[in-house]
């Protein structure tokens, strides 16, 4: 086996043999501090000599071309077909909390369709005093919010119930992405087709579906639907790409992914869940003794550290070190995030980037300084609820490992001397 | 509206208030008017929730609720109301959206309930059902609903709930019949949702219930029987209890310090090893990789005369590339030993064979017809099929909507090439 000298894809272990010498590199980076000039500094540059790339070079712009590697990726032997599948946010390499539609992780159960807003149709009828239809242009002259919400599929980690599994945040936590949703109010759209006709409302449910052909029916109870979920059309500002159910989906803040139907075409109020196959055969979460729980909507709160991971050692040797990560709540928001780098036996509590908003992704930083030895870094976050995230051995006290879903267990990485990070499991 | 009202503030509490509220303001204009609006809603509100609960023996603690939400409500108004404020409507008060006509309410409305309303007239019996599912099921289930390849096990599993891995399927453990009815109506077969006749619909899942021992050979579903049968998992779900059993129990004071004796590493990812290479990989950016030198250029190369795709097969980046990029095509075709038909045919030797030439394989029948005509699946046929499958062969039923990336036609070419050499 040889290399080509340009472009080479590394293995795994001689991705991690470099990232192991990359210290010295380091040294050798400070060497020019200590004395050698910097040649990009005291010598002309051509990016400081010769012109630069004209507007309208990309008229609509990507990320450059050294961040190439920041991309949603899949894990090939995890679904049968990338037809009724899913792949990952590159979590570990973003900051800040709002996720770019580009690489935010896309979960299609029969493909992801093409829509065009001309056909787009949105129904509402069952209990509802006059069964209407609405166009997508209908949609834009109804009053609209904006709201930041994080969408986390319920399987987000379902990976890891029986031990570490996946070595990487993109791949055990990147189900995740959090974006600014404009929309119209679901109860706007509800008081045009009017509930009278429904009566009592605390026991009524809106049932609803998407476009494409698994349809991707749920049933959500009336007084959440009343309360914030949201018919929308824009995320981060611009249309909702494809993959994410342009040009309408369904944003249910705080509940898992599969409730947020993307290509949204119908809305039923119902007087019983429908029972749809994604809520009883599937989202459902068989215990030790074979009793499922159903209905298990919210996103109980959770964290993780992107940085370091296992997808980002530490390349800078000892010293001043960020450890960076994300936490969020279904429940509202996170109020606090505490780290520890000892495995759980003592924690400080770390600086949020921003207060938390509610049903947001929340950054966290602890800034500290690294002397060399090795870590096992966790993080755990608090909600405004006062619930605290449970470790992995609390989740499989109270239901087995037969879960899939709803996974929000305290994660390990191991850092070792040279910076490198590993999922593990801790005592 | 004050109909509305009334309904509401019992049946949902502090909810009902904003709600209330909410539709209070629905009329308003914004600005100034909907914050005088918000107060005196308020004060409606607030007499109607009185009313409501008086009537409702509700207890004096929840009417306390209702008076602080309302207490924070003013506040909200007092601050000139919130970004968030709720958007004004009413009924009618937008005049958007048009009548649902009760032939489009039809057409979309299919959702069958699990009291069995929903339902459309209709039967079919366990035979009929087998043959349906052999036809249009089996090549991802497997003939007797026990899964094929990657597809999923339907049958089965009964009493496995409690084990280890259990096996969950409609025998074992779907609570509601309904459910699989709908979900067989509305979604499947995969890649022709929506094909199904009622009858064929309820003949399916006819055989399904025999598949899982659940009925004799002899059983007839119909929309009159349908909610007869009960599934043995029927009473196996309890609503989210989170909040009784785990929030209580973890909403406390976390601690601090001390709160481990010691920290063992007891499992790691890297042994497991199933991380995707490329996950941990640095990005390439000419899509250069490893340089193998391996034996399957012969494989790759056999079987074929168009000297362009010989080139391009005895590549091994680019079959690697065509692995990748067959995954699209993998959910309904098998290539290489013992590939078999499934939704559509196996693809093996498929440059240089006639047109719908797999004996065997139900055929569209632009694919009869050029079988008939003899055309030849050259490495043109094959690209342009790729590109725009409906356009290429108008009515095919392989429901695909097209390679997006041009540059993946050679490889899957490529790699189709290296799998399936007869």
């Amino acid at each position: 086996m040889s290399f080509k000298s340009k472009g080479i894809k590394r293995s795994r272990r001689e991705f991690l043999m470099t990232a192991a010498a990359t210290p010295l590199a380091a040294v050798a980076g400070n060497a020019a501090a200590q004395g050698t000039p910097d040649p990009v500094i005291t010598e002309l540059q051509e990016w400081a000599s010769y012109l630069g790339v004209g507007v309208d070079e990309t008229p609509y712009g990507l990320p450059i071309k050294f961040e190439t590697d920041v991309v949603r990726r899949s894990v090939p032997w995890l679904t049968a077909s990338p037809i009724s599948s899913i792949n990952f946010t590159p979590i570990h390499a973003l900051d800040g909390t709002i996720t770019p539609q580009g690489c935010a992780f896309e979960r299609h159960h029969s493909g992801a369709i093409e829509l065009t807003k001309d056909d787009y149709r949105l129904m509402i009828n069952g209990l509802v005093d006059r069964p209407l239809v609405f166009t997508y242009a209908d949609l834009e002259r109804l009053p609209r919010e904006n709201h930041v919400y994080f969408c986390e599929c319920a399987a987000n980690t379902g990976m890891e119930w029986a031990g570490s599994q996946l070595n990487g945040a993109q791949f055990t936590h990147g189900m995740i992405h959090n974006m600014e949703y404009t929309g119209v109010p679901l109860r706007t759209l509800l008081a045009e087709a009017g509930l009278d006709a429904a009566g009592d409302l605390s026991d009524k449910w809106v049932y609803v579906e998407g476009a494409d052909a698994s349809s991707n029916g749920r049933s959500i109870p009336m007084e959440k639907a009343l309360d914030d979920v949201l018919v929308a059309f824009k995320a981060n500002g611009e249309a909702l790409r494809m993959e994410h159910g342009y040009p309408v989906r369904l944003v249910v803040p705080g509940w898992e992914g599969n409730m947020w139907v993307k290509w949204i075409r119908r809305m039923e109020v119902t007087d019983m869940a429908v029972g749809s196959r994604e809520e009883t055969s599937k989202y459902t979460d068989v215990y030790e003794n074979g009793v499922a729980r159903k209905w298990t909507w919210v996103m109980d709160a959770k964290s993780v550290v992107t940085s370091p991971s296992p997808q980002m050692p530490i390349t800078h040797g000892t010293g001043p070190l960020v450890v960076s990560g994300l936490a969020w709540s279904g429940h509202g928001k996170i109020t606090r995030v505490d780290v520890s780098t000892d495995g759980g036996m003592t924690w400080q509590t770390t600086r949020l980037g921003k207060q938390g908003d509610t049903k947001a992704l929340t950054r966290f930083y602890l800034d500290m300084d690294w002397d060399g030895s090795p870590m096992l870094l966790q993080s755990r976050a608090m909600d405004e609820t006062g619930y605290v995230q449970p470790t992995k051995d609390q989740l499989r006290e109270m239901r087995g490992e037969n879960s899939v879903y709803h996974n929000n267990c305290i994660q390990t990485w191991f850092v070792n001397e040279e910076g490198i990070a590993e999922n593990v499991e801790v005592s | 509206m004050s109909k509305s009202l009334n309904i509401l503030v019992p049946a949902l509490g502090g909810t009902a208030l904003i709600l209330a509220v909410t539709y209070g303001l629905m009329s308003r204009d914004y600005g100034e008017r909907a914050i005088e609006g918000l107060e005196m809603q308020v004060a409606a509100s607030q007499e109607s929730a009185s009313d409501a609960f008086a009537k409702a023996r509700e207890s004096d603690a929840e009417i306390e609720l209702l008076l602080a939400e309302r207490e924070e409500l003013q506040a909200i108004a007092a601050s000139g109301g919130g970004l968030t404020e709720p958007a004004p409507a009413s009924e009618s008060a937008f005049n958007l959206g048009r009548e649902a006509l009760p032939e489009e309410i039809w057409a979309w409305d299919v959702d069958v309930l699990p009291d069995g309303r929903g339902l459309p007239a209709g039967s079919g019996d366990v035979w009929t059902g087998e043959e349906v599912f052999v036809d249009r099921c089996a090549s991802c289930h497997g003939d007797f609903a026990e899964g094929s390849g990657d597809g999923p096990v339907l049958a089965g599993g009964i009493g496995t709930l409690a084990n280890k891995d259990p096996v969950k399927t409609i025998g074992s453990y779907w609570p509601h019949l309904s459910t699989s009815w709908d979900y067989i109506n509305r979604s499947m077969p995969f890649g022709e949702a929506g094909s199904l006749t009622a009858d064929e619909t309820y003949a399916i899942v006819a055989y399904l219930l025999y598949s899982s021992g659940l009925v004799d050979d002899d059983f007839v579903l119909s929309q009159a029987n349908f909610t007869d049968v009960e599934l043995p998992n029927a009473g196996g779900f309890v609503a989210d209890d989170r909040p009784e059993r785990e929030y209580i129990e973890w909403r406390v004071e976390p601690c601090m310090t001390n709160c481990k004796d010691s920290v063992e590493i007891t499992m790691r990812a890297s042994v497991v090893d199933v991380t995707p290479d490329e996950g941990i990989d640095e990005a390439t950016d000419g899509g250069a990789t490893m340089d193998h030198s391996t034996g399957d250029d012969e494989a790759a190369v056999a079987g074929t005369d168009d000297t362009d795709v010989v080139q391009a097969a005895a590549d091994p980046a680019l079959i690697e590339a065509g692995q990748g990029a067959f995954r699209q095509c993998s959910s309904c075709h098998e290539v290489g030993a013992n590939a078999r038909d499934r939704t559509g045919p196996n693809l093996n030797g498929i440059l240089g064979r006639a047109i719908g030439s797999v004996d065997g394989f139900r055929y569209s029948n632009v694919f009869q017809d050029a079988a008939e005509a003899g055309d030849v699946w050259t490495a043109d046929a094959i690209a342009a099929f790729l590109i725009d499958p409906r356009g290429a062969m108008p009515g095919t039923k392989m429901a695909f909507r097209g390679v997006r990336n041009e540059e993946d036609i050679a490889a899957i070419i490529a790699y189709i090439e290296s799998m399936g050499a007869e």
